[in-house]
């Protein structure tokens, strides 16, 4: 053997060995940014406790803009990051590029969706309509105005899909009940602009709501804020939001895309790839926030009521309509 | 359409036009001394951050304010320094204090609260709450009989309806703006002050031959333009937001510059102004209104753009003609 050789040889196991040492997880934040006190902020308080438990540690990244998803995937990947998860429905398309690139690492997306998942992709998906439709019922049993106000964030079907839930929900109490739903926007920035959440909600009150629902990520903060001070009830969405407003947050709707992480994270190398995994109520995907915040605000009557339909919707009796099944919603128009 | 309705719209609508009208007012004041201002963005975003920042460390919103302004004030001197004293190019120092400041506040505020470029929330007194005035029918009234605000008020007579709705309940700064107008006017035409500073816009070499500073005059154009923004900002994060954003502006400071070329550089015209972009803004949360006004649905974004639009026409020279201070942009040089 030549030195030439054994050099290469040497060279070639600390690379392999470097490579095994540094299989830290990464996680990479969608643009409504790492604190939106929501949907992303869950992914961060999943890979903390993922931390804290293992003493691990994991790479992270909040992107600044559109054009940073490929180059973040791909850093991670060449990093060795092990697996890579992003946080986001815009995140599908970027990994169905990168993916092919590095067959060793394992990608994995929340909320995304793809026509055909590489064998080192797994796709997280919710039940949000589900636990939208739990939210709903709530919010039009406390309702006293007959009208419930809906805010989402960037107009995408993800969204719909949350404001659907919500609207059978509602009218499943109250079939009369008039739904009010807004946009934020159509461009990814309004998953952060509270100012317009702020005044979406003012006007919705104009309108006569006295619940209202925000699943808009970071522009969330300002509906909160808004109907706090205007004296109305809110649904936070993702995380619970119940603490912020304590006493005026009706309940939040959980999407426990913290375990999903923590989840991937502890699964690591090993993680199962290659599909779909869906969360509702069944698996405690989706839920509904019940804490001291809100203890007050939520009667024995909504209680029984929720447990009723969670347990219905959970052994098939109770079919909430989907809204990706015809891209439309039975009860609602958009 | 019912009345309450657009009473609401336009109670929307003066929320909007607020900032605009605030920043229109301090580009008016520095253009017409011929110091072109597109800072206005970074100068507002600026007075955001700070304010909320140091209103919620001091938990009082009116130190929150003097240290907003106080920045914008900063950030305006840097501009005079380099327009003015140095006869640099206006445009580029404007643009390099909107870009120097888009980055910075994030930065400093990632440093300080750790909650990813954002301020914590403001409560109690450390926000402009909205002013309820006398006779009308205010939050205090509602916690009273245990009634929401908006059903009281929809019970109301008419004219109740108008003065609590659209005049009463906005925070202070509101009014503070909208006296600003009529001072404004006094200030520019029927003082000495003013008509110097429109003199030393339109041609600063007979200001000069009179015997009064030029430069001195235009220092002072840009630091009321720097107060001014001030005011934008904190209205922004402390009034009506509780804590600063990234890039919470929005582009407000340009619809400003739009606005203030659309008022044709008058301070009455001005509030028009940014009252109907106020309008455009405010219709573009309530789709559903125009929708039953004018029997069809028009595109939000639409909406969003028109002011923009109705710049460039204006600009095009279809609806009179805009023309602006005729020094604007040029520094003043004594001796050649």
């Amino acid at each position: 053997m030549t030195l030439m050789q054994k050099f290469l040889g040497a060279a070639a196991a600390v690379a392999l060995s470097a490579g095994a040492v540094a299989a830290e997880p990464a996680l990479i934040f969608d643009l409504g940014g790492k604190f939106d006190k929501s949907f992303n902020e869950a992914a961060f308080n999943g890979a903390s406790r993922w931390a804290e438990e293992t003493g691990g540690k994991f790479l992270e990244i909040e992107l600044q803009s559109e054009a940073q998803r490929e180059q973040a995937l791909r850093r991670f990947a060449e990093a060795g990051a092990n697996p890579v998860i992003t946080t986001g429905f815009a995140f599908a398309t970027p990994v169905e590029a990168v993916a092919g690139d590095y067959p060793d690492t394992k990608f994995v997306n929340i909320d995304g969706w793809m026509p055909e998942v590489p064998s080192n992709v797994q796709l997280i998906g919710f039940q949000e309509h589900e636990g939208s439709y739990l939210v709903g019922m709530m919010a039009a049993m406390a309702s006293k105005s007959g009208t419930v106000g809906f805010i989402g964030g960037m107009d995408i079907p993800l969204i719909r899909h949350f404001g659907c839930g919500y609207a059978q929900g509602a009218k499943a109490v109250n079939p009369d009940i008039k739904v009010v739903t807004n946009m934020t926007g159509t461009t990814p920035a309004a998953w952060n602009d509270p100012v317009k959440g702020s005044e979406l909600t003012k006007a919705q009150i104009g309108q006569g709501a006295d619940v209202v629902y925000a699943a808009a990520g970071g522009t969330g903060v300002g509906v909160l804020q808004t109907a706090a001070d205007e004296g109305i009830l809110s649904i936070g969405v993702d995380s619970n939001q119940n603490h912020l407003h304590s006493g005026k947050v009706l309940t939040s709707m959980l999407k426990r895309v913290d375990v999903a992480v923590y989840n991937s994270m502890k699964a690591g190398a090993d993680l199962e790839t290659g599909g779909f995994t869906i969360l509702g109520l069944a698996e405690e995907g989706v839920g509904v926030a019940m804490d001291e915040h809100n203890a007050a605000l939520v009667t024995e009557d909504m209680k029984a009521a929720v447990e009723e339909a969670r347990a219905k919707i959970i052994s098939g009796d109770l079919k909430v309509e989907a809204y990706y099944t015809n891209d439309s919603c039975p009860v609602h128009q958009f | 359409m019912d009345f309450l309705t657009l009473l609401q719209v336009l109670d929307t609508t003066i929320r909007f036009a607020t900032p605009l009208l605030l920043a229109c007012l301090a580009g008016l004041y520095s253009e017409r001394a011929g110091i072109f201002d597109i800072g206005l963005e970074g100068k507002m975003l600026a007075a955001a951050f700070f304010s909320a920042a140091v209103a919620y460390t001091s938990g009082n919103v009116w130190i929150g304010l003097l240290a907003g302004v106080a920045v914008s004030v900063l950030l305006s001197i840097l501009h005079g320094l380099a327009s003015i004293t140095f006869r640099g190019n206006q445009l580029i120092s404007g643009l390099a204090i909107t870009m120097l400041v888009g980055g910075m506040t994030v930065l400093v505020a990632q440093d300080w609260f750790k909650q990813g470029g954002r301020t914590p929330q403001l409560e109690g007194a450390a926000r402009f709450e909205p002013i309820t005035l006398p006779f009308a029918i205010g939050p205090a009234d509602a916690e009273a009989k245990g009634e929401q605000l908006s059903k009281l008020i929809a019970e109301a007579s008419p004219l109740q309806q108008i003065y609590s709705e659209l005049i009463s309940g906005h925070p202070i700064l509101v009014y503070l703006a909208l006296a600003l107008v009529p001072l404004t006017w006094w200030v520019l035409f029927r003082t000495r002050f003013g008509l110097r500073l429109r003199a030393v816009g339109e041609n600063p070499a007979s200001v000069d031959t009179a015997g009064v500073s030029v430069v001195s005059l235009r220092y002072s154009a840009v630091l009321i333009c720097g107060v001014l923004c001030g005011l934008a900002g904190a209205y922004l994060a402390t009034a009506m937001q509780a804590g600063f954003v990234k890039d919470m502006t929005t582009g407000r400071g340009y619809i400003a510059l739009a606005a203030l070329i659309f008022a044709k550089w008058r301070p009455w015209y001005a509030l028009w102004t940014t009252l109907l972009f106020g309008l455009f803004q405010a219709l573009e949360l309530r789709t559903d209104v125009i929708e039953n006004v004018i029997g069809m649905a028009v595109q939000s974004q639409l909406l969003g753009a028109l002011p923009y639009i109705l710049t460039v026409v204006i600009l095009a020279g279809f609806v009179g003609k805009a023309i602006p201070p005729r020094a604007g942009g040029q520094p003043y040089v004594k001796e050649r």
